[in-house]
């Protein structure tokens, strides 16, 4: 028992503000497009694993949702026209949290608590590892009255991670209509905010989060880092506005 | 050296039991390729680890496509071999005949029968429809027996499964799983892709495994493609195998005391986690290693500001993580609840072939890093820690134990690094047509076996991926029995299995 409170004693506090702390330099966020002199060689695109990246007319369009941040579009750019920041604060609202009115109403519904529920449709893992960060004592996500609930029936919001199986199909589906209303879905990652990292054409797969519910959040990352959840989070709820 | 043994199918059990006699673990992996464009046939692969170290023993049978589509089953005498066989026979059609216990494995009920999706003639585009077939579990009957459903969605945040216990009172008699909740089909996606292509899907089997995953398949490219990795990227590579196994066990030795409340603990270990995980941030630009290990070597250098960066985490690390262990050791509540739960004989370990950290905490003293050595291990000084009691404490001390080492380990990476020269990776040519090949690493929870069979124009035409997860998910029904179901999740985080990377 001393040794346990000397333990205590001997650590302290170590919770942080959530995006305290520089970027590491090597950190790979979003992806910066092709300026003018793109000579249009296709390389980035041929190069891109899930199919990201995109011309339309004379400039490249890179889709965050799908990016696994893989830095192989920076890479293999024949004039090092593509660039990778450090920016992870990449989520965006979607659903039902884009009409101004209904917002404000989901909003008022939810006070200043946010009860979540953790939902794997197929994850790799990584993105479930970072939500578990989150209840760590350095992001202490219960200081911002959000915390994870045991069943979808206490749950106000659901963090899906993974692309939606075959088999987790019907766990996704009953999942959701157990979450009373007003319910949120957060597509938690590359692989729920877009189903394209194992391929379009894939017996086993069925896609993104959004192609059998709504999703009112997309937090894009492979997988992002607890500041980009927590990121993804606070915009929602209205605490911070979009960087 | 590797041997490859061609057989007929139906003499497949014969031949595979003369190799599992002499071999030292037995059985690693056993897969299925349709190979019938070329030679008319299935085949079966049952790989082995023979008595020289580095060696494979592989052997083959051929099952004509035009003859009854079935094999002599080998789960009778090789128990290790029940669930490979379960999943051919969802995969390939394939029939493993006098299997004990034949149920579906990957296939869930809303597959249709009859449609075998790692047949070359299956389109993966295709829209499946939905079936309703039944999906049979184990049971246990007698008066006074109940069962207790729980999953594929916890009550945490843990990846999905399904499991039964047949339960007598508080004590569980049986306990059967429904996996491959997260079967994303990876194996059939990589086909005819080139390595290159294919290459993110591999490292996204698993998140924390991701380096394990990245250097299994690369070393068999690497060595059907005759490709010889620079010095130095092979110490960079290990240094991210081991930073890997270092995260990935001190996270789980913290979160082990979430499975009874031990809160201090579980904090101190995420936090040391939080720790490592930043680490591998500066040095590769993601918190789990992605990114780093490519075919042909590493993607990225570590400076020697990084080096120096490294080695002052350890010095940190260090006497923290000390204190977080003692906090263990020395707490009665604590070993009541770990000691003699969950145990896992010798001989249930040997014969269902379990791997790493809970084949280590059961007696079996096996380690690929020093078994069949790959990447430079041969040349570095470690100790492989071996417990026998097979309980939740022994797979606890294992990895309690393994820290120390994994620790020496990536000191002696850091200056092999600093004396080695500066190439980064070499060129990976083309692999030949049809040449096969199998690439391994020790992860975090234990040998990650990798299969690869390239087609022509360098595009893969089988790739199979077993990891350590794989042998080991039927040892926890063989740990549970006889606990109490509140004991189960302690039993569970202290395998601390993949489903992820089982699925796959």
């Amino acid at each position: 028992m001393l040794k346990v409170l000397q333990k205590i004693m001997a650590v302290g506090t170590v919770t942080e503000a959530w995006d305290a702390g520089p970027v590491p330099e090597r950190f790979r966020g979003r992806v910066e497009p092709a300026g003018g002199s793109c000579a249009a060689c296709g390389a980035c695109i041929a190069a891109c694993p899930v199919g990201a990246i995109e011309a339309s007319g004379d400039s490249i369009k890179v889709n965050h949702r799908a990016c696994i941040f893989c830095g192989r579009c920076v890479e293999r750019c024949e004039r090092g026209l593509m660039t990778q920041t450090g920016d992870y604060k990449l989520a965006e609202l979607g659903g039902q949290l884009l009409g101004e009115a209904v917002r404000a109403e989901i909003l008022r519904t939810l006070g200043r608590s946010l009860h979540v529920r953790h939902l794997d449709v197929g994850s790799c893992n990584a993105c479930d590892f970072e939500l578990n960060q989150l209840l760590g004592p350095v992001y202490d996500l219960q200081q911002y009255g959000v915390d994870f609930v045991a069943s979808p029936r206490h749950a106000d919001l659901l963090m899906v991670t993974g692309v939606v199986t075959r088999n987790l199909t019907q766990a996704l589906l009953m999942t959701y209509e157990a979450t009373p209303a007003p319910r949120l879905v957060m597509a938690v990652g590359a692989c729920a905010a877009s189903g394209r990292t194992f391929g379009t054409s894939n017996y086993a797969v069925r896609g993104g989060a959004d192609a059998l519910v709504p999703v009112d959040v997309y937090v894009p990352g492979c997988p992002p880092r607890p500041q980009a959840l927590l990121y993804g989070i606070l915009l929602a709820l209205g605490r911070i506005e979009k960087a | 050296m590797d041997k490859t043994f061609v057989v007929k199918g139906s003499n497949l059990r014969a031949a595979a039991n003369a190799c599992a006699s002499r071999s030292r673990q037995g059985l690693l992996a056993m897969f299925a390729c349709d190979e019938r464009a070329m030679s008319g046939c299935y085949a079966v692969y049952c790989l082995f680890d023979g008595r020289q170290p580095g060696g494979l023993v592989t052997v083959k049978g051929l099952v004509p496509a035009d003859g009854p589509l079935e094999f002599p089953s080998l789960t009778p005498i090789i128990p290790a071999a029940a669930w490979y066989e379960r999943e051919i026979c969802d995969m390939f059609g394939l029939t493993p005949v006098g299997h004990p216990e034949l149920r579906p494995l990957v296939l869930h009920e809303n597959w249709p029968a009859g449609l075998y999706p790692l047949r070359k003639d299956f389109d993966p585009g295709r829209v499946v429809p939905d079936a309703g077939k039944p999906f049979p579990m184990l049971h246990a009957h007698g008066e006074g027996v109940f069962e207790v459903p729980v999953g594929p969605i916890h009550a945490g945040i843990i990846e999905p499964g399904h499991f039964r216990f047949s339960q007598a009172g508080e004590s569980i008699l049986r306990l059967d799983a429904k996996l491959f909740f997260t079967h994303r089909g990876i194996e059939k996606a990589v086909e005819g892709l080139t390595p290159d292509a294919a290459f993110p899907m591999v490292e996204r089997i698993c998140g924390v495994c991701g380096v394990s995953h990245a250097l299994s398949f690369s070393q068999a490219l690497e060595g059907l493609t005759g490709t010889v990795v620079p010095e130095r990227a092979k110490w960079i590579r290990v240094l991210a195998a081991e930073l890997e196994r270092l995260y990935n066990h001190v996270g789980d030795i913290g979160n082990l005391s979430a499975g009874m409340g031990f809160q201090v603990a579980v904090s101190n270990g995420s936090r040391l986690k939080e720790g490592l995980l930043r680490l591998n941030e500066a040095l590769t630009g993601n918190r789990y290693l992605r990114g780093m290990v490519v075919p042909g070597g590493v993607a990225m250098d570590v400076t020697a500001e990084l080096r120096g960066e490294i080695a002052a985490a350890l010095e940190r690390f260090e006497p923290d993580f000390a204190s977080l262990v003692g906090l263990m050791r020395d707490n009665d509540a604590f070993l009541d609840r770990v000691d003699t739960t969950g145990i896992v004989p010798f001989a249930a370990a040997r014969d269902l072939g379990v791997v790493g950290v809970a084949a280590r905490a059961s007696g079996v003293d096996w380690d690929m890093r020093r078994d069949k050595p790959y990447g430079g291990y041969d040349e570095l000084e470690f100790a492989v820690p071996v417990h026998r009691s097979g309980d939740v404490a022994a797979r606890l001390w294992v990895r309690v134990d393994e820290v120390p080492q994994t620790v020496r380990l990536i000191r002696q990476a850091l200056e092999r690094i600093a004396a080695a020269g500066p190439e980064l990776a070499a060129k990976v040519p083309p692999a030949p047509a049809w040449s096969t090949g199998a690439g391994w690493s020790e992860s975090a929870r234990g040998a990650n076996l990798h299969w690869l069979m390239m087609g022509e124009d360098n595009k893969i035409w089988r790739y199979f991926a077993r990891s350590a997860s794989y042998p080991n998910w039927p040892a926890l029904s063989v740990a549970a029995p006889g606990n109490i179901i509140p004991d189960f999740p302690l039993i569970n985080k202290s395998f601390e299995l993949c489903y992820a990377c089982l699925d796959r």
